[in-house]
């Protein structure tokens, strides 16, 4: 218990961004039009809340290796994230147990940036092949 | 509409039903893409043999942001929060089909006018039927 789930780093650029437009087809301009983004009340071009949630997934895949299974991932978008600011990803672990006889790890999870303040948080839960 | 007026009846509405279903085959060019938008250098999914567990935010994505737009005007969509659960691997050659449905949905006013706070929950399922993930996500819309 309180085990530290490695961290992972990150630091996307807008270049990034519109890779992640492209992958999963979001297109709002909050997230390359830096006019129109201050015109809906943010200070600046901002990163996909859910280019966050798959950096968490990152986390977790790197963690529990090929023969662990991510089965949950939950997380909440607290604060804004801007291109070029460095994002640690963190977590933690909250709770083993085991049901239905599988190996479970529940993690809390959470992203921050340099001034450490947390923009996202939220849970994981993995099923590892032995008890972790 | 006048600026930060809202007109969320269309939305309401569909309070609860399902939208239609929506198929996509899933190809390894799409799980590559993903991999590398995330900057996950992960062999499994650079090889594209099979979707990490997020791929599934991808699948429908942008007709989902299209109909919640066309269902109200919103200038701008965010994510407040994802909460994804798997089941079986997603891997090309799949073809997932997932629907959509709007279970909540709350209006407050913000800085920016009206806002809405909505939660879609989407499940997916594969050729087998198999039920391989299912989705909520807390959207705000202003």
């Amino acid at each position: 218990m309180g085990d530290e789930v490695s961290p992972l780093a990150k630091q996307p650029t807008t270049r990034q961004l519109v890779m992640w437009a492209g992958a999963v087809g979001d297109y709002q301009p909050i997230h390359y039009d830096k006019d129109f983004a201050q015109s809906r009340g943010l200070s600046g071009v901002i990163v996909h809340g859910q280019l966050v949630g798959a950096f968490l997934g990152q986390l977790m895949t790197d963690w529990i290796g090929e023969q662990g299974i991510l089965r949950k991932l939950s997380c909440s978008y607290k604060g804004m994230n801007y291109p070029g600011e460095v994002l640690t990803l963190r977590g933690k672990v909250t709770k083993k147990y085991v049901e239905d006889g599988q190996h479970c790890v529940e993690c809390s999870l959470w992203a921050e940036n340099s001034r450490g303040e947390k923009t996202a948080s939220g849970m994981a839960i993995v099923i590892l092949p032995s008890k972790g | 509409m006048a600026e930060g007026s809202l007109d969320l009846e269309r939305l309401k509405a569909k309070l609860g039903v399902e939208w239609e279903p929506w198929s996509y085959p899933i190809e390894r060019g799409m799980v590559r893409r993903f991999a590398r938008a995330v900057g996950d250098p992960n062999p499994r999914w650079q090889e594209g043999t099979v979707a990490p567990p997020t791929f599934v935010l991808a699948i429908g994505f942008e007709q989902f942001v299209d109909e919640v737009m066309s269902l109200a005007a919103f200038g701008t969509v965010l994510m407040g929060g994802t909460e994804l659960e798997c089941y079986h691997p997603i891997k090309p050659g799949d073809e997932i089909t997932v629907v959509f449905k709007i279970s909540s949905l709350r209006e407050r006013e913000g800085k920016m006018g009206r806002m809405a706070f909505m939660t879609f929950d989407s499940t997916y399922k594969n050729q087998g039927q198999e039920l391989v993930a299912r989705c909520r996500q807390m959207v705000i819309g202003y």
